[in-house]
């Protein structure tokens, strides 16, 4: 039972990765991002099924930490999209050496 | 820190301690106050040196009757000011509080110098009396503490200098009284007193070496005193850098002392001198290293050099500095370490030796000198040669008495030169001439205005060249003697240099010595002929100038005067005592023996006494000698048909050769200073400083790390995208490696 749980959350996983990877909509690899959360949340879940209620607590933690990062993540891509009328992270590249 | 001083050593307290040899430290101590004070005085006064162009300018503007108007004028300078006030006496600001402070303080020197000569001569203590102050290198085994020792040698130094130093400072308070650098010169020779006392005081070959650099660096502020001119600067450098080749083998004397013995204080090595096999290569060549530095120091063949540039200090500076004190510094440094010298007989004869041909060389070139400061600045070579010969034979007491006595005379001929050129110099300064002051073409028939000094002078000369009773007769004498008496049976007789027996070789020597003493009797009265007699060149206007100097340089002169009379009376020999009693005979011999009496017992052990009749016929023939060398001058020179300087021609052959020093200093030009400027022209700052520090290292690196920077700023592009790939493949790797390790 534990691996099969194990497997579903490392597949949400790497979709998540692979969603960063591959877009450059920073809305989309925004919600990629959201998504390997998730993934991790799941696998807290899972463990405490078999070694207790802790991750279960973690989990909350993750989900308030998360909605804070969403709250200024997005704040920030909209302040970018006011400023350069694009969120494509092809064309913001201000850190380039 | 002094006052917490501590008898050491002597584990018994020793009969010094409790008296006032405790207060030796302020011996050195009230100089340095002196320097302190007029240094300080000197910056209060004035700005730094005699010449400041800002300060001559506005001088005029605001004289008013306030006193700082007058001190502006007072800083302006020699050329500097306005043809009105062209003789108008720029005397310092604090010049009346530097005549009181600068010869104050070595008077109370003498004085305290003077008592603990007194304790000492009643305590006649055995054992040198050792006063610890500090530690002052504790590194692992070399230990060495800031620490002063007086014994009967130190102190026969410690009274030539501060009672020759008193007096000279109170004749410089006459002669350099009107120059606008007048504190700065007391601060210097007040800080020069300072060094040569440590100079003697110290109590190990460190503190030694402390006092030795720093006489030297006085004679180099001092040499350069007048340091507008670049031929003094120059001379200053000269003398400076000379030093360091004879300094380079002091320093590697004294790291072979630690290396081979392990202490350097002076009781140690002796005490442990006794474990170094005698005559081994190993105590030659520490001998010899130490004698390199005494060559530099005290002006011996090859590095005698710079002591004639070194007449273009003031004259006070030349009695004191470059005749009387610090130049002997070898030759005390010789005694000092008599105990390492008369263990090798190849270096006692190699200081003999050089010695002895200084003593004739520089006294042909005094033949064929015009300066006046310059043929003493050769006789003092000359004679410090002849100091070299004395405690190079191991005859330490004569060369020490020959140190002494020579400080007063030549010192007396230095202050009564001096007085003379102070009157030419005021009476060509007078008509505005630019004659040569020190040039003796350019005087003549000086006894009428100068009397005292020209009678002075005379009994300096009579001294010097060797007459009886004067105190050169003596010590000279007493060297040769002891050469003479050495060249048969003793250590050094026995030992061969160079493959010539000693024996033979201390003949030779004492031959060039009675050479060097004919000829010093020539130059000595050409000096006085042409300087004192005949017609009076100076020229008609100038003449009316010509003064005798004020009291307070006369003084002195007449001091140094009696003392070069009676000087003798410090070590009168057993032979003359026997026939004519004068008075206690071989005083400073007796007073002596505890510091040099085993040294120089090792040396003249097995030697045999030379009889009575033939010890008087050397004297008689020393004397006829010298007799001969003043009446030769007297008959050969005629100083009625000198021209004047300017009327001069140059001198050909042989005496042209001889007037040009040997070009001895053209040949070091040549050979060593002008490819010493082309190697650090073209190889040292062309080749490596400029192409391999500068451009290979320097700027090559920082080129290195900008191409670095370079390659790195490549991977900063940005976007934000690679960053993450970056990041997932190197989370990957990381993991991969977790995994399959």
């Amino acid at each position: 039972m534990l691996a099969e749980s194990l497997a579903l959350t490392a597949a949400l996983f790497i979709i998540g990765v692979i969603g960063v990877l591959i877009h450059r909509n920073a809305i989309i690899i925004f919600m990629c991002v959201e998504l390997m959360l998730t993934a991790v949340n799941l696998t807290f879940v899972a463990f405490s099924r078999f070694y207790g209620t802790a991750g279960q607590v973690f989990v909350v933690f993750v989900m308030t930490v998360s909605a804070a990062e969403a709250a200024v993540g997005l704040a920030i891509i909209i302040s970018i999209f006011r400023h350069r009328q694009t969120v494509d992270l092809k064309n913001i590249n201000l850190l380039r050496g | 820190m002094l006052l917490q001083s501590a008898v050491s050593a002597a584990s018994q307290v020793h009969p010094l301690s409790g008296t006032i040899a405790e207060w030796v430290w302020l011996l050195p101590i009230l100089p340095l106050a002196g320097f302190a004070i007029n240094g300080l005085l000197s910056l209060a006064g004035a700005p730094f040196g005699p010449s400041d162009p800002t300060a001559g300018g506005h001088g005029h503007s605001d004289t008013g009757s306030d006193a700082s108007g007058t001190s502006h004028i007072e800083q302006a300078v020699e050329g500097a000011e306005a043809e009105d006030d062209h003789h108008a006496v720029k005397r310092h600001r604090w010049a009346g509080v530097v005549s009181i402070i600068g010869p104050g303080v070595l008077i109370l020197s003498f004085l305290l110098a003077i008592a603990i000569w007194q304790a000492m001569a009643g305590a006649q203590p055995s054992a040198p009396f050792i006063q610890r102050y500090f530690s002052w290198m504790p590194v692992g085994d070399l230990q060495i503490d800031a620490a002063f020792q007086l014994d009967q040698l130190s102190m026969v130094m410690i009274l030539v200098i501060t009672g020759v130093g008193a007096l000279i400072h109170v004749f410089s308070v006459g002669y350099m009284r009107d120059d606008p650098g007048y504190p700065r010169y007391f601060s210097y020779l007040n800080l020069f007193v300072f060094f040569m006392l440590v100079l003697v005081l110290g109590a190990n070959y460190p503190v030694l070496f402390v006092g030795w650099e720093g006489v030297g660096l006085c004679s180099y502020l001092l040499i350069g005193f007048w340091f507008n001119d670049k031929v003094n600067a120059d001379a200053g450098k000269k003398a400076f850098i000379v030093n360091r080749v004879g300094d380079f083998g002091l320093l590697v004397a004294m790291f072979m002392l630690f290396a081979n013995i392990g202490v350097l204080d002076f009781i140690g090595v002796s005490a442990k001198a006794g474990d170094l096999v005698a005559g081994s290569s190993l105590v030659t060549a520490i001998c010899l290293f130490m004698f390199l530095g005494c060559t530099g120091k005290s002006a011996q063949i090859p590095l005698y050099i710079w002591l004639p540039d070194a007449m273009a200090g003031p004259t006070p500076v030349s009695a004191l500095i470059h005749a009387a004190t610090m130049v002997t510094a070898g030759v005390y440094f010789i005694a000092r370490s008599a105990f390492l010298f008369s263990l090798s007989p190849v270096a006692s004869l190699t200081v003999a030796v050089v010695g002895a041909a200084t003593a004739i060389f520089a006294a042909t070139i005094g033949l064929k000198q015009w300066d006046i400061k310059k043929v003493l600045a050769y006789s003092t070579i000359s004679q410090l040669g002849y100091m070299f010969i004395g405690v190079g034979v191991g005859a330490y007491v004569s060369g020490m008495f020959h140190l002494v006595t020579h400080a007063f005379f030549k010192a007396l001929l230095f202050l009564g030169s001096g007085s003379v050129i102070q009157a030419m110099h005021t009476a060509y300064h007078k008509t505005h001439s630019d004659e040569d002051a020190q040039d003796m073409r350019n005087m003549g028939g000086l006894k009428r205005y100068l009397p005292i000094t020209c009678v002075l002078m005379w009994i300096a000369t009579l001294a010097i060249s060797g007459i009886p009773p004067l105190s050169g007769f003596f010590s000279k004498d007493e060297i040769l003697g002891s050469v003479f008496a050495r060249a048969q049976g003793s250590t050094l007789a026995s030992a061969s240099w160079l493959g010539i027996p000693g024996g033979t070789l201390l003949y030779i020597i004492y031959a060039i010595g009675l050479a060097a003493a004919f000829l010093t009797a020539v130059y000595m009265t050409r000096m006085m002929l042409y300087t004192f007699h005949g017609p009076v060149r100076t020229g008609a206007e100038e003449e009316k100038s010509l003064h005798e100097a004020p009291w307070i340089m006369t003084g002195p002169l007449v001091i140094l005067g009696v003392l070069t009379v009676f000087g003798g009376w410090l070590n009168l020999p057993e032979v003359v005592t026997d026939i004519i009693p004068l008075g206690p005979r071989e005083l400073l011999a007796h007073w002596l023996d505890p510091v040099v009496g085993e040294a120089s017992a090792r040396i003249t052990a097995g030697a045999a006494q030379v009889p009575a009749t033939t010890e008087q016929a050397l004297i008689a023939a020393a004397v006829v000698i010298a007799v001969a060398g003043i009446v030769v001058a007297m008959v050969r020179l005629k100083p009625d048909r000198l021209p004047r300087k300017r009327d001069a021609v140059p001198e050909h052959g042989f005496e042209g050769v001889v007037a040009n020093k040997y070009y001895v200093d053209e040949a070091i030009d040549r050979t060593i200073v002008e490819p010493t400027y082309a190697v650090s022209r073209n190889f040292l700052w062309r080749f490596i400083d400029n192409g391999l520090i500068d451009g290979l290292l320097v700027n090559g690196s920082a080129a290195l790390a900008r191409g670095f920077g370079w390659i790195g700023s490549r991977l900063q592009t940005g976007n934000v995208g690679i960053y993450a790939w970056v990041l997932v493949v190197g989370v990957l790797a990381m993991l991969g490696a977790l995994t399959l390790r």
